[in-house]
């Protein structure tokens, strides 16, 4: 046994000491016990890792028996094979750098140590959704994310739109989580168990279907709860509200984590994705679309966070799209060097951030690189990681990707290449905007504290070698089959061109011709305008499903069916069970003798039962 | 006369529990004789150990099963459950008991060597094979709770109640040995397998065998106060002191069903046709009877008393559905009713303060504002006992349905459930009170919770949520034992 449970045990300890006596602790304690539990986690991740190595098998450790009715046994069990160790160490590892973060970030943040035991819990449960031996244990790590996602971006709750924020989040979620039950069922029915590896074991006995079947259905509701968890088309809309949280709690749910759980649901799921080509092929659509989607929307924004969001869900997009092309250690690659750079961006984003005192507006900033030029530096790095400059990280894994998606279909190749030159341009968009320039705000910028810019140092460093030190898919190899994606050095080339060329005319419109943005907005003001306004999504679901189901939920619902029937029922019910209970309170009038007769009656009535069923037979 | 007349060393580590028990309460009565004035305390500590060590010998016998003394005795995974179950009861009751008693300056070995001899009653109804063990523990059991029910003999609400309990107590088990001379008439036995054995040749007349199970279960209904038998309970529980209330409703009655489940399973399993309508009836009036009584109570421990005959309802549902998982749910249910309803009379305990002035439902008014910690515990405990997931009572009512239903008693299950939504009613209003009524003045001067009070909060309120979302922990155990050893 290598007690893998300790693993998610750490920082649910963190969670139980400051969320129970955080209030009475000083701001050292707090931290302590906060990032003490998740580096903990870390070196018992490495620990465990180096005791395991090399994991060519997936190693189990059976707790206890959670569930068991009927046939169905659901194991409390944790597993661990390479595409888990994977996840591991960017969780614990990113975490632990983001809490560091965090405690310089949060200095002056009031429900210090709330803030830090929601962080510590949403380690806990997504260390369990990725330890997790079956779909049940899974989602229970799966909800708990999605809970303490909800509990950090209306962290500020007096805040009314951080508030609304959590709350959209939280009940689009629903609709994915929906899918993910129905598919749970599903598979139960299909395969009788959860057991991940009892599951996959039964379905790759099965030939891969062609045609519409059950693999293919439980596939698509895993999908809708990815797309839930991933904020992909069409649920992705509580994402860039979800920036409402504190820029820590982006960089580690909204960006790096949380959200490539949808992801990594998928690849642990490839033997039955690879067995409902449909499916497939849906993931690959859904993923190519959100990433266009996405990145347009990021062409326009001004806040610097909603930038950075949209480009989280486009970068998700392209992870469905590795996945959805069956190159799903691709996906799990962009995963990890995308934990990396978007970390960084969004760390140092908050860096920035604080150094303006709260400014999100692009349009009032300008000119920081020589107030704070560490954060530039690291901001700079993951800029280009993201664009996709070789040889840093970004640049391998959005490689290998397209690559995939080419020996699928060209044309999706080439829409790939053409959101990747739109990525580098609006990435590279919000750098000039920020450092670039003149300074266009009224603080008084200045640079962040040591914790802070340690860990996003750290980041830098990842995002600069992640893709060429880590080759995930060669060392996924043994978990998850790599397909089609033969290098082929003119499409790379093609495709790296494709980021300097956004990177360029980021430059000719943001630094040299800086008049080029407004004649285009005003010549274009019809596409613009809906650009800025996200493709009017939100309003879209507003008035087609928000509407009409908070009218009928009031008018029909409440009025017609609860206070009309349902609350006449029950009180009916309500006086008809009290006048019962009186009744028997009849019963009971404490003589004794009076006892006595209803025992005698009592025993006449039971004999007499007896009489009957006997005397029947 | 038997060969084998000298019990052997193994019959006796069958008994050990039984002996432990006997010996230490033997010796904790020596004790209050010689400590005089003292703080008596150290005895109920003496005792709680002298409890523990049974519960060791308890798990201990269950390593090497079988029959002992001339197979009046059992030991399989069934009685140890119950033997377990009972012991810890007897524990959790102690815990709550001595802070009571000191402030009501009541605190007296005879107290604990009572709890101590009462479990011996009901460790042995667990392991009984035979119908004259089971009479002997019962009344062991008994007896020690007619004194314990009016152990406060200055107050007149514990007099009323002993004598109560006591009287009906007795009138009942005469039908019980009444029908145990019948059952030895019929078959010349009291041996539980050998009666099974002449019944199932069904040479027996049906009606005579029929009037003696009728008996005995007119003598074990009323131990487990299911209806028409339970018209004692409210009475006996309210006027009580609190934790000898918390006692009653679980101890004797567990023991009991543990009786009623091996009686009626084992001797009375060929005339199950005739029994078990019965019980689909009794189970039925049960739960109504409980539930709809408990509406209008304004008194917590009468409410307590209506809801406990509510339960037994529930686990006569499990006992009629006649299988393996019937017994596993009885088993399952029972443990997390015993841990439950001892929490919230813990929590009634507390409460009540020297001399029982705040019983009233009312008086929890406004709690969460002065003592959040014991309204979290009566929280968890009331939202066990309406059975909301997390909880075991969830999973008790879960798998006492379950049972029925995969016994096609269909309707029991759909006229149980309806009961149980019934029962949020009166439950919920406690937490109603508590959350949202401002403080009044049964919550001014708030008395500190005791050391061992809390343990004993805390050990029932942990241990239902254990049971509701680690149900595995005890129904494994359950159901490998739910095949009673005959």
């Amino acid at each position: 046994m290598h007690s893998l449970w300790l693993i998610p045990i750490f920082p649910l300890v963190g969670f139980l000491i400051n969320g129970m006596l955080g209030r009475r602790f000083s701001k050292t304690v707090i931290n302590t016990v906060a990032v003490g539990s998740v580096v903990l986690s870390f070196l018992w991740v490495l620990k465990a890792l180096s005791a395991l190595a090399p994991l060519n098998e997936t190693y189990v450790e059976h707790y206890f028996t959670w569930i068991s009715s009927g046939t169905l046994d659901i194991g409390f069990d944790f597993a661990i094979d390479r595409l888990t160790m994977v996840m591991l160490l960017v969780v614990t590892g990113i975490g632990s750098l983001i809490h560091v973060y965090a405690t310089g970030y949060m200095a002056h943040e009031g429900g210090y140590y709330r803030f830090f035991a929601y962080l510590n819990l949403f380690m806990f449960f997504m260390l369990t959704l990725v330890l997790a031996a079956n779909y049940v244990l899974l989602f229970v790590g799966w909800e708990g994310v999605g809970l303490c996602s909800y509990l950090l971006i209306g962290f500020y709750f007096l805040k009314k739109s951080a508030s609304d924020a959590g709350k959209k989040a939280f009940i689009v979620n629903r609709i994915g989580d929906f899918g993910f039950s129905l598919a749970m069922f599903l598979i139960v029915i299909s395969f009788g168990t959860l057991d991940f590896q009892k599951v996959f074991a039964k379905a790759s006995t099965i030939s891969p279907e062609v045609q519409y079947g059950s693999i293919t259905t439980i596939c698509l509701l895993l999908l809708v709860g990815a797309i839930g968890k991933s904020a992909q088309i069409p649920l992705y809309v509580w994402l860039p509200d979800a920036m409402e949280g504190p820029t820590p709690v982006s960089a580690l749910i909204h960006a790096a984590t949380m959200v490539t759980a949808g992801v990594y649901m998928i690849a642990r799921s490839a033997t039955l994705f690879e067995r409902a080509p449909i499916a497939m092929d849906v993931v690959a659509y859904i993923g190519l679309a959100t990433a266009v989607m996405a990145a347009t929307i990021g062409l326009v924004q001004n806040d610097i966070k909603k930038v950075y969001a949209y480009s989280t869900v486009s970068q998700l997009g392209y992870m469905f799209l590795g996945c959805g092309v069956g190159a799903f250690s691709a996906g799990i690659w962009h995963v990890v060097t995308h934990a990396f750079f978007k970390a960084l961006l969004f760390l140092g984003a908050g860096s920035v951030i604080h150094a303006c005192a709260g400014e999100q507006d692009m349009q009032k900033m300008g000119g920081l690189m020589k107030k704070i030029p560490i954060t530039f530096a690291v901001l700079f790095i993951a800029a280009m990681a993201i664009a996709g400059v070789p040889p840093l990280s970004g640049h391998y894994s959005k490689d290998a990707i397209l690559m995939a998606a080419h020996a699928r279909a060209p044309w999706m190749y080439w829409v790939g290449v053409v959101t990747a030159g739109m990525t580098a341009f609006y990435v590279f968009r919000s750098i000039f905007l920020t450092f670039f320039g003149e300074y266009r705000g009224k603080a008084h910028p200045h640079e962040s504290p040591a914790v802070m810019w340690v860990p996003l140092a750290v980041l830098a460093v990842l995002s600069l070698i992640g893709g060429y030190a880590f080759n995930i898919p060669e060392f996924l190899s043994p978990v998850l089959p790599m397909h089609g994606g033969v290098h082929d050095e003119s499409l790379a080339t093609i495709a790296t061109a494709a980021g300097l060329a956004g990177i360029l005319l980021a430059a000719i419109c943001y630094l040299f011709v800086p008049s080029i943005p407004g004649a285009l907005a005003s010549a274009f003001a019809p596409i613009y305008q809906t650009l800025y306004d996200k493709y009017y999504v939100d309003e879209l679901y507003n008035v087609s499903i928000v509407k009409p189901i908070a009218n009928g939920s009031r008018e029909i619902l409440w009025k017609g069916a609860d206070v009309g029937v349902f609350d006449a029922l029950v009180n009916g019910a309500g006086t008809t069970s009290m006048a019962l209970g009186g009744l028997l309170r009849k019963m009971q009038s404490g003589n004794l003798r009076t006892y006595a007769s209803w025992v005698l009656i009592g025993i006449l009535l039971v004999m007499g039962g007896f009489a009957v069923y006997g005397g029947a037979k | 006369m038997p060969a084998n007349f000298m019990p052997s060393a193994a019959e006796y580590f069958r008994f050990a529990p039984e002996i432990i028990l006997t010996i230490v309460g033997t010796l904790v009565m020596i004790l209050e004789a010689m400590t005089g004035d003292r703080d008596k305390s150290s005895l109920g500590y003496v005792s709680l150990l002298g409890l523990a060590a049974a519960m060791a010998a308890a798990v201990a016998a269950n390593n090497d099963p079988g029959l002992a003394f001339q197979s009046m005795i059992i030991v399989d995974g069934f009685a140890t459950f119950f033997r377990v179950l009972v012991l810890g009861v007897g524990m959790l009751t102690i815990l709550v008991s001595t802070n009571y008693l000191s402030e009501a300056k009541a605190n007296s070995g005879d107290f604990y060597a009572l709890i101590l001899f009462s479990v011996v009653g009901q460790s042995l109804m667990a392991c009984a094979n035979e119908l004259i063990m089971i009479f002997i523990g019962i009344e062991i059991s008994s007896i020690a709770s007619y004194i314990l029910a009016g152990y406060l003999r200055d107050d007149r609400r514990n007099n009323e109640s002993a004598l109560k309990y006591f009287l009906m107590g007795s009138f009942a088990t005469a039908f019980l040995l009444y029908g145990v001379a019948w059952i030895y008439g019929l078959t010349g036995s009291t041996n539980l397998g050998e009666i099974r054995t002449v019944l199932s040749h069904g040479t027996a007349p049906t009606a005579m065998v029929g009037i003696s199970a009728a008996l005995m279960l007119v003598g074990l209904a009323f131990k487990v106060s299911a209806a028409p038998f339970q018209v004692w309970a409210p009475d006996v529980y309210q006027g009580s002191s609190a934790p000898i209330s918390a006692f009653m409703s679980a101890g004797p009655k567990a023991a009991a069903f543990a009786v009623m489940v091996r009686v009626f399973y084992t001797s009375f399993d060929s005339i199950s046709n005739q029994w078990e309508p019965v019980f689909w009836i009794m189970s039925l009036a049960t739960m109504v009877i409980g539930n709809f009584a408990a509406l209008q109570q304004r008194n917590i421990k009468r409410m307590l008393a209506y809801s406990s005959i509510a339960h037994a309802g529930y686990v006569m549902v499990a006992v009629t559905s006649h299988s393996a998982v019937g017994t596993a749910a009885v088993m399952f249910y029972l443990a997390s009713y015993c841990l439950m309803n001892i929490g919230a009379f813990a929590v009634v305990t507390w409460m009540a303060r020297d001399g029982e002035k705040f019983v009233e439902v009312d008086d929890f008014s406004g709690l969460a504002q002065k003592q959040p910690f014991v309204t979290a515990i009566l929280t968890v405990l009331i939202l066990s006992l309406v059975g909301v997931p997390l909880t075991g009572g969830f999973f008790g009512k879960f798998l006492v349905f379950k049972a029925a239903i995969d016994s096609h008693l269909m309707w029991l299950a759909i006229l149980g459930l309806l009961n149980s939504a019934v029962a949020a009613y009166y439950y919920l209003r406690v937490l109603v009170v508590m959350y949202f009524r401002e403080p009044g003045a049964s919550t001014v001067n708030l008395p500190p919770v005791a050391g061992t009070l809390r343990v004993a909060m805390l050990v029932t309120t942990l241990g239902t949520i254990a049971l509701g979302i680690f149900p595995g922990l005890i129904l494994g155990f359950a159901t490998q034992s739910s095949t009673l050893g005959k």
